[in-house]
């Protein structure tokens, strides 16, 4: 569905060059769901601009459900979806006028567009809300209609750029239920951006992450986990220098009395290490066991921490 | 050319729609003009000669330079939301976006300008219909070119808008108070005479009022014409650049 090589995005901010995108290749195949992953800055939103023909790109070739985005924009256009980080329908338009004029704008007739608003105003419970102006709708409300409008054509591949920031909790399981009900009814290809790491974690199959314009790691969570972090082992101890030796035993470090490893298989080498520190006379007081977060891997790669907003230049 | 077409209208009648949900809408935007025809140009009948064949044309052209930029900026508030951004992704026509968007603001202005017109009559306006409509077609042209012009100019300011609010406020007021659309210029001292023949809009204002008197073949029709074409002209072809290069 999609192949990029190369991809570079290089823009001019006062006379000095910014590499947004400094050489990304990417396929994604037909029916997957994939999320970009990074800080912010990190060229996700540019990957994704380029790919959807709002911006060319500086040098590398991108191909977009068929069609070569610098060659062919129309062919790209006609066949993905788009839904940006910002609110879709024009202020001064009704939800139900504005997903009858994007029909339109991909070719339907009037009928048509009409018949397809109305599909999608109930597939996504905006049926109340046809007559009102995009104003005086809540943040989740706005982005089902954002995802509607994305939506009109059908598309075989839908762009989303950062779906559920700057919503409650509770809209956002929201929109990731109809995000993963339409892919179930329509196998529709789904790429997103977020730099929610939970949201990576649990709902995409695949992960890319992106930082300072590359791609610096690229597979399913399990995968990128285990290569990457690890499994986390802490125990606490009575004292402290039974701390220091526990994590001398183990490999790991030690902090007052709590001492913490990383370790391939957590809950197999667990009992291990507990009979190890028994056997050298070690108190250990509690222990347990957690699996890495996507934050431990892009912590491992790159030494910061995801949710850091300090981006390097 | 026919997806063009039919792009023009889906811009078109997306643009329309508000106006024909709200018509009080249309009837609000034109208080100032209404402001003026009624308590200025009362005051100003008997002043110059036969005043209202002098001020309906000049309430017109302020309209129409109002009008125009309005439109931009309306075009700035979606450049800014997503909803501009949502369109170009897809397959719609860059130009026919700009020429949709005119196009609702010509109808727009096209509707206010005969309901002018009409209110004038009962205040003494006489009504010389073929310069009448010479004289809109004229307006017409002139706002599409202007429109476009502040297309460019919504298009340059984003995504701040700054840019977009101070030349379209420098620039409208210099332009309105130069062009002799309130009060004669031929009172007014040399040097600012001079300023008024550099400004395009004078030639359009001195057009408007020999048509509205029914002088068709006064020599102002012609430079009001040239005028008003080489706007029209440079508009579009700036605006359809702007469109293509991408925003």
């Amino acid at each position: 569905m999609i192949h990029a090589r190369g991809l570079t995005r290089v823009f001019k901010v006062k006379k000095q060059a910014v590499h947004a995108v400094r050489g990304i290749d990417l396929d994604v195949e037909a029916g997957r769901l994939v999320a970009l992953l990074g800080p912010n800055g990190a060229g996700k939103s540019t990957t994704l601009r380029m790919l959807t023909t709002l911006l060319p790109p500086t040098s590398g070739t991108a191909t977009v459900a068929g069609h070569d985005v610098a060659r062919d924009p129309a062919g790209v256009r006609a066949r993905i979806g788009y839904v940006g980080q910002r609110t879709s329908a024009g202020e001064n338009f009704r939800v139900r006028d504005e997903l009858v004029t994007q029909g339109r704008c991909y070719g339907l007739g009037t009928r048509q567009a009409a018949a397809r608003a109305d599909e999608l105003l109930g597939l996504l419970d905006l049926e109340p809300l046809a007559a009102r102006l995009p104003g005086t709708l809540s943040g989740g409300q706005r982005r089902r209609l954002d995802i509607a409008l994305g939506l009109i054509h059908r598309p075989d591949l839908l762009f989303l750029d950062e779906p559920s920031t700057g919503l409650d909790p509770k809209s956002r399981a929201d929109i990731w239920q109809h995000i993963l009900r339409l892919r179930e009814a329509y196998g529709t290809t789904l790429v997103l951006t977020t730099h929610y790491l939970e949201e990576a974690d649990n709902m995409a199959e695949r992960v890319v992450i992106i930082d300072n314009g590359r791609i610096i790691a690229d597979g399913t969570a399990e995968q990128l986990k285990n290569d990457l972090a690890g499994d986390h082992i802490t125990i606490t101890t009575s004292a402290e220098e039974e701390a220091r030796r526990a994590a001398g035993i183990g490999g790991g470090d030690a902090e007052g009395t709590t001492v913490r490893l990383r370790v391939p298989n957590a809950a197999a080498a667990l009992p291990d290490y507990l009979r190890a520190l028994d056997g050298s006379g070690i108190k250990v007081t509690t222990a347990e066991t957690a699996r890495p977060t996507l934050d431990d891997v892009f912590l491992a790669l790159t030494g910061r921490s995801i949710t850091d907003d300090d981006i390097p230049a | 050319m026919t997806t063009f077409l039919r792009d023009t209208a889906t811009v078109f009648s997306r643009e329309f729609k508000p106006a024909v949900r709200e018509p009080a809408g249309l009837l609000f935007e034109m208080g100032q003009p209404l402001l003026f025809l009624f308590l200025f140009g009362s005051q100003l009948d008997g002043a110059v000669g036969s005043s209202w064949q002098w001020f309906v044309p000049g309430i017109l052209v302020m309209m129409c330079l109002t009008g125009p930029l309005s439109a931009g900026y309306t075009l700035l508030v979606e450049l800014i939301g997503g909803s501009m951004e949502r369109m170009l992704v897809t397959p719609l026509s860059r130009t026919a976006m700009l020429v949709g968007r005119a196009m609702k603001a010509v109808v727009v202005l096209l509707a206010q300008a005969v309901l002018i017109v009409l209110l004038a009559l009962p205040l003494g306006f006489v009504l010389h219909p073929a310069g009448v409509l010479a004289g809109l077609a004229q307006l017409l042209v002139f706002s599409v070119g202007l429109g476009s012009l502040s297309f460019v100019l919504a298009i340059k300011s984003a995504p701040s808008g700054t840019l977009f609010y101070v030349v379209s406020q420098s620039v409208l007021f210099p332009l309105l108070l130069l062009s002799g659309v309130l009060l004669p210029m031929e009172t007014a001292p040399g040097w600012l005479r001079v300023l008024g023949h550099l400004n395009p809009v004078t030639y359009l204002v001195d057009a408007q009022r020999a048509l509205f008197s029914g002088n068709l073949a006064d020599p102002s029709v012609l430079y009001g014409t040239a005028a008003t074409c080489a706007i029209a002209a440079i508009g579009l072809y700036l605006g359809n650049r702007a469109m293509r290069k991408g925003v």
